[in-house]
């Protein structure tokens, strides 16, 4: 078996137009730079990007904004530091947007994942994000019934990967990749070494049958 | 160094954001597992009593957030819920997203401290959206906190920029929890939510409480 991919065009070449997008990362942190600009160059519009913020100044998820190439963005925190290019694109229309808070966004997404029909959280109950949602009274406590979140495919950032897809991530860039890896069919992870070893299985985060493809990028943003 | 405000006609003393954070982290205890909501919240750890230790968690994947590195010592991929650099302290712990929302949702951190628009007597918090419709909503993790966190600190300005209130009978804006806050600490005065409303901790000194009632549009308790 061998997942590895020897360049990022060649990674992202299967993503068609209107495909779904998970995007992991949070902040700067954890963002598969490398793939989102070869995502931008590959051309692939129409897209729905799926990720926690949508993006700052004129650099990852504001690359594919900027160049119209998004439909809608699925986020809990799409206002950043700089986030210029999703506030023109949202205040002319041209892309619309879909708040979920962030424990259920990674939930609904690890749902998918896990092949759960969904879950009852109490985040959310009683506001408008519950608005037109299922609801339950569970020992006195209001809950709101969410889908779960899957997604075309996966475009993540790892520290170090090997042949088989396995993955491990360095501090806080861990965020949303591992959920994403498992909600999406085609996961491409984006790591900053490749290895020619296998990993150490005590210290894979991301066991391979997640990823399905893998190329190195060692340029840490 | 307190501040003079001239509102509705009363002169009020209110607390610096440095000193409300202060008085925010006096509360804080020894051996808590605390999230500190992004913006003027974050400040509140540099200010914890000498010989506490407090566990700081963030959102974003860390639990044992340490201070800011020297500069030039930046990790890129370390940073705090604010997308500040921080650095991880001893005993820290890495971990996905859905892990640390289990940590927030499950009733495991002790403490959050958050800023908000509005709190209602209730204990409503109203902190992730205007009415304005131009403003993109952004909710971040403030729901997911404030329903698992058994004790929600709520720290702001008694008064909005023009003078209007943000300690409300009823919040006008989009809520992000219902009867979740504790306990509120302005510039003005500390308050505890109460089933019968507001109760007045203390004042800053200086302020009286009728002063404060005329900048507060629930009703004040002592």
């Amino acid at each position: 078996m061998d997942k590895t991919v020897t360049d990022l065009e060649s990674a992202v070449a299967p993503i068609p137009d209107g495909a779904s997008v998970m995007i992991g990362g949070f902040g700067s942190s954890g963002i598969p730079f490398g793939l989102i600009d070869a995502l931008l160059a590959q051309g692939a519009t129409g897209l729905t990007v799926i990720s926690n913020n949508a993006g700052a100044g004129e650099t990852g998820i504001a690359k594919l904004l900027k160049a119209g190439r998004v439909a809608k963005v699925i986020c809990s925190y799409p206002r950043s530091p700089g986030s210029i290019w999703f506030e023109k694109r949202y205040e002319a229309g041209e892309v619309a947007l879909e708040v979920v808070p962030q424990g259920t966004l990674a939930e609904r997404i690890r749902a998918a994942g896990a092949g759960l029909g969904g879950f009852l959280t109490p985040t959310g109950y009683g506001t408008l994000l519950a608005e037109g949602k299922e609801t339950r009274i569970i020992d006195g406590r209001g809950y709101v019934l969410e889908a779960p979140l899957p997604a075309d495919f996966a475009l993540l950032r790892a520290d170090r990967g090997d042949r088989w897809g396995n993955l491990s991530f360095h501090a806080t860039a861990r965020n949303f990749n591992p959920v994403m890896a498992m909600a999406s069919k085609h996961a491409v992870a984006e790591v900053r070494q490749l290895s020619d070893t296998p990993l150490d299985p005590e210290r894979v985060v991301t066991p391979g049958i997640f990823v399905q493809s893998v190329v190195e990028y060692g340029v840490r943003p | 160094m307190t501040t003079v405000l001239n509102l509705n006609g009363a002169r009020l003393t209110a607390l610096e954001d440095a000193e409300l954070a202060a008085r925010v982290a006096q509360d804080i205890p020894d051996g808590a597992y605390v999230n500190l909501g992004i913006g003027k919240p974050t400040h509140v750890s540099a200010y914890v009593p000498e010989g506490r230790e407090v566990i700081y968690h963030s959102e974003n994947g860390i639990l044992g957030v340490g201070p800011t590195p020297p500069e030039g010592e930046e990790d890129l991929e370390l940073i705090d819920a604010s997308k500040r650099y921080v650095t991880a302290a001893p005993g820290a712990a890495y971990f996905e997203h859905s892990d640390s929302f289990a940590m927030m949702r499950g009733g495991h951190i002790d403490i959050a401290v958050l800023g908000a628009y509005q709190v209602a007597e209730t204990g409503d918090l109203a902190n992730w959206a205007t009415l304005d419709e131009k403003f993109p909503p952004a909710v971040g993790g403030a729901m997911d906190l404030v329903v698992g966190v058994p004790r929600i600190l709520v720290m702001m300005r008694h008064v909005n920029h023009d003078g209007t209130p943000k300690l409300l009978k009823r919040c006008t804006y989009p809520l992000t929890g219902l009867g979740v806050v504790s306990r509120v600490y302005t510039d003005l005065a500390v308050l505890d939510v109460t089933p019968g409303g507001f109760r007045v901790v203390e004042l800053t000194k200086g302020n009286s409480l009728e002063d404060v009632q005329a900048v507060t549009e629930a009703k004040l308790l002592t």
